[in-house]
């Protein structure tokens, strides 16, 4: 009788949107262990204790995604769009580092907390000129948070006159290159950081709202929710992800490069949110989900350089790579599926089917 | 006489849903040339038996024969392709497309070069003037239309594919009497064309007025098929709930208090003078505590822009509210609320359900919009309201954790009213609350008005039905043309015939008084018309 117990957890699993984001990434470490087979191996280096290995290298890449992705997963949920994220991370990391420039002293803490603090700040601000724009201006998310996203990486060469500005801070640079208990310290900021903003959102009243507002936002406001004032949030909180992400980015080799830094990560992003299963259309989302969608995005990104693919085809690698995910997990590509597979229980499919969408979107 | 080999033949049909039989061993026939009106409560099975009908839904056992042939339907293509044509209870269209476009959609006139839209527009207008709307212009857009008419447009859109099937689920549900005497007219033309018409209808004189012969669902199962004149009204009634009907007239009688003294009682709520343009010109309302205050008027009167604008839903350019005696400023739905005023809208899938969000999420939103995000609902706390109120209010299927837009209308609308009743309001305003629900539900929800007021909260009660308003209310206002035109307080000589003469007179003495300014050549100044001394 205890046999079932796994089997039924391993259906829920599947039914799971991410499941198959799960199933992508372990594809890929598995591709790239064809061509070297020691390629999961981590060890730890004698000299300062940290774990060295590919995987560490790819939860280094992946913090910055993670960063976007659980902001985007937010604003998508709205009904919206974030397209300026990957330009502010490139105003929030020419703010810092500028800052770090500017102060010249590379071992104090205060200053390093300053020129983080400084570019969130920023970071916010920018956010929250788009959630104006699209709260209470009225203006489509698409064409709001586009001004930012072209206007954004002008301001970054304004802030750094046009150069790729680089500074040292320690401390700074501890942040994004530093580990603790032999991890990277970058990602276990950025796990806090997504486990913080899940449980905000899921153990306060913020997620329902949110999904309220994306799926009828009519009628939220007739049932007393404040659409505007949540929206401005959901853009802030954003903004201010897309600032940490700045500063992860730059911190690795502490230097901004202000056309490069962040250059279409909101494309990555929107990708993870929605292999993460959140629908486009608003509503219903899952910051689980973004995670493992952007765990994906950094996988792909490293496989893609292991394998050698020529960098010029490497967006066509990506691309194969996500068609074939978004494939896997349609609906209908699913039934058609199960429909060949098993012709005389057509009927039983098609209606479990539906019931599986529903319990995915639940 | 010989019956006629039916259109449309549906045997045993089953529907299961994860969890509920939606449709159990049902049998259903069309024959040409009639109208078949199907009747059953709300969650009876009628909206899934149209679903099978036209290729929404598959069937999971028995056989639909179109023409004596029996027939897979995968879709809505299918059923169109077998002759079968739709028009939802809520209006399908696209409101930002023209209404020429609406009609034609999918069937345009094709010319050597793509789309004849001109052949297109003048295809559309023929159609439109068969349902007897010659006056359209078919280029401009759907939404500048309203709701009513909207309706006949998407009528008109199902007969444009020259079907032999219509099915009508609530077309007149927000039409006024002209309108639905119009639909009738048209659908009378077509059923003597041989057309084969499903009718859907919770008006019970409109299933008496048009239809020839009717199926009665109940709970998901057939309970039998009967010619309409040879049915009355009562045994209708019975067989649909499957109880006596005694139990539902016993509710209601007028609700007058001889010992409401409004000379002298501080009104909960009382407005003077809002106004907002083009909605609702300046009107005056008191509404006192306990009181049950109807709004009575044809559709586009006002009721429905005075409700809005008390809910702050929309804002009112002039005028100020007072609730016990203070001055509030609701600026919009989440003031109000915060004021202890609710409003249950008229338009319930576009500004009332969550769609995608359960029984439970729905029924809690408002009051944890009232306590802000940051302060969530307990499990516990939620539980309790979604108990008392899924019990209270009879929702059907018990289940929280089920999406609302997979619940029937009725019982969407009970989730709603658990919503704004869970707020604790002091003023409740339920608009069309009736509206396309059964008979059950209504006498229901109608109970729940009377249980309030008793409770001393306040309710302003609008709906097109002036008998439920009649029997509800305490007080009657009524409005025409955005204007308050005059208040009854209920009492025995109180008919919903006697609130039509007062919409009706006030439209000859306006028009008298028009006519007299006219022919005197007197200056507009100097005729004082009823409605603006309201001001």
């Amino acid at each position: 009788m205890s046999r079932p117990a796994p089997v039924a957890v391993l259906a829920e699993l599947i039914r799971k949107p991410w499941f198959w984001g799960l199933v992508a990434i372990a594809v890929l470490l598995a591709l790239n262990m064809v061509k070297d087979p020691n390629y999961l191996a981590i060890s730890v280096n004698p000299a300062n204790g940290h774990l060295v290995g590919n995987l560490v290298d790819i939860l280094r890449a992946a913090a910055p995604i993670l960063m976007i992705s659980i902001g985007m997963a937010l604003v998508i949920a709205t009904g919206g769009i974030d397209l300026s994220v990957g330009s502010l991370m490139a105003v929030s990391g020419a703010v810092a580092m500028e800052f770090l420039e500017s102060a010249g002293d590379s071992s104090s803490l205060v200053v390093a907390l300053g020129a983080i603090g400084l570019a969130l700040l920023v970071s916010a601000v920018l956010g929250a000129v788009n959630g104006i724009l699209v709260a209470y201006v009225g203006l489509q998310p698409f064409i709001a948070t586009l001004v930012l996203m072209l206007a954004g990486r002008g301001l970054a060469k304004v802030i750094t006159g046009g150069q790729n500005t680089a500074a040292a801070s320690d401390p700074f640079k501890w942040v994004v290159n530093g580990f603790v208990v032999g991890l990277p310290v970058v990602f276990l900021f950025a796990t806090l950081i997504v486990v913080i903003v899940a449980l905000v959102v899921r153990r306060s009243a913020l997620g329902l709202m949110i999904e309220a507002i994306g799926i009828n936002p009519k009628a939220s406001r007739m049932a007393g929710i404040r659409p505007p004032g949540l929206l401005l949030t959901v853009y802030i909180l954003s903004g201010v992800l897309a600032g940490i992400a700045g500063i992860f980015a730059v911190g690795s080799v502490m230097t901004v490069d202000v056309s490069k830094t962040g250059y279409q990560l909101e494309m990555d992003a929107i990708l993870a949110v929605v292999i993460g299963g959140t629908s486009l259309a608003g509503g219903k989302f899952s910051i689980g989900g973004a995670f493992v969608g952007g765990m994906l995005i950094a996988t792909l990104d490293k496989t893609v350089l292991f394998l050698g693919v020529s960098s010029s085809a490497t967006p066509a690698f990506k691309a194969i790579v996500i068609v074939v995910l978004c494939l896997l997990q349609s609906q209908r590509v699913r039934s058609w599926f199960s429909r060949r597979t098993a012709p005389p229980t057509r009927l039983a499919t098609a209606v479990t089917d539906d019931a599986r969408k529903e319990g995915a979107l639940a | 006489m010989t019956e006629p080999l039916p259109l449309v033949e549906m045997t045993g049909i089953s529907i299961e849903f994860p969890g509920v039989k939606a449709l159990d061993d049902v049998d259903f026939r069309l024959l040409p040339g009639e109208i078949h009106a199907l009747m059953g409560e709300n969650g009876a099975g009628k909206s899934t038996l149209i679903k099978a009908l036209t290729g929404v839904y598959r069937i999971d056992a028995g056989a639909i024969l179109v023409n004596g042939e029996e027939r897979q339907l995968h879709g809505t293509a299918d059923a169109q392709q077998a002759g079968i044509s739709t028009v939802y209870q809520e209006v399908n269209l696209a409101p930002n497309l023209s209404i020429g476009e609406n009609v034609m959609l999918g069937h345009e006139v094709r010319g050597p070069f793509g789309v004849n839209w001109r052949a297109t527009h003048r295809a559309a207008t023929e159609a439109l003037a068969r349902l007897g709307l010659e006056g359209l212009d078919t280029r401009k857009p759907l939404s500048t239309l309203s709701i009513a008419m909207q309706q006949l447009v998407a009528i008109s859109r199902a007969m444009a594919i020259k079907a032999k099937v219509l099915i009508l689920d609530e077309p007149t549900s927000s039409l006024d009497a002209n309108e639905v005497e119009g639909l009738f007219r048209v659908m009378r033309t077509l059923r003597d064309q041989g057309v084969a018409i499903l009718f859907v209808s919770h008006f019970l004189d409109q299933i008496y007025a048009i239809s020839d012969r009717l199926t009665v669902l109940r709970n998901g199962r057939y309970e039998g098929e009967y010619l309409t004149r040879e049915l009355d009204r009562h045994a209708l009634i019975s067989k649909m709930i499957g109880k006596d009907l005694d139990a539902l007239t016993s509710l209601g009688g007028n609700r007058a208090r001889g010992d409401r003294d409004r000379e002298t009682q501080q009104p909960l709520l009382s407005a003077r003078g809002i106004a907002r343009r083009g909605a609702l010109e300046p009107t005056d309302l008191d509404v006192f505590p306990g009181e049950v205050v109807g709004f009575a008027g044809l559709l586009g009167a006002g009721r429905t822009e005075l409700a809005r604008l008390l809910y702050g839903a929309d804002r009112a350019e002039r005028g100020e509210v007072r609730l016990k005696g203070e001055r509030i400023d609701v600026k919009s739905p989440a003031s109000a609320l915060a004021a202890h005023l609710a409003y249950s809208t008229e338009n319930r899938r576009d500004e009332g359900i969550i769609g995608e969000l359960t029984v439970r999420e729905n029924m809690i939103l408002a009051v944890q919009a009232k306590r802000g995000w940051a302060r969530p609902l307990s499990k516990k706390e939620q539980e309790e309201i979604v108990q008392r109120y899924i019990s209270a209010l009879g929702v059907r299927p018990a289940d929280p954790e089920r999406q609302i837009k997979n619940l029937s209308g009725g019982n969407q609308q009970k989730v709603l009213l658990g919503r704004w009743l869970a707020t604790e309001p002091e003023l409740l305003i339920l608009d069309e609350p009736t509206r396309g629900i059964d008979v059950g539900a209504k006498a229901e929800i109608q109970e729940a008005v009377a249980q309030l007021a008793e409770d001393g909260v306040s309710v302003v009660f609008i709906s097109s039905e002036l008998e439920e308003v009649v029997r509800l209310s305490e007080r009657i206002v009524v409005l025409k043309d955005h204007q308050k035109i005059g208040e009854l307080v209920n009492g025995p000589d109180v008919t919903a015939e006697r609130v039509v003469d007062v919409i009706a007179s006030h439209g000859v003495a306006d028009a008298a008084a028009a006519s007299e300014a006219a022919a005197g050549a007197a200056p507009a100044a100097s005729d004082p018309t009823t409605p603006k001394e309201q001001s």
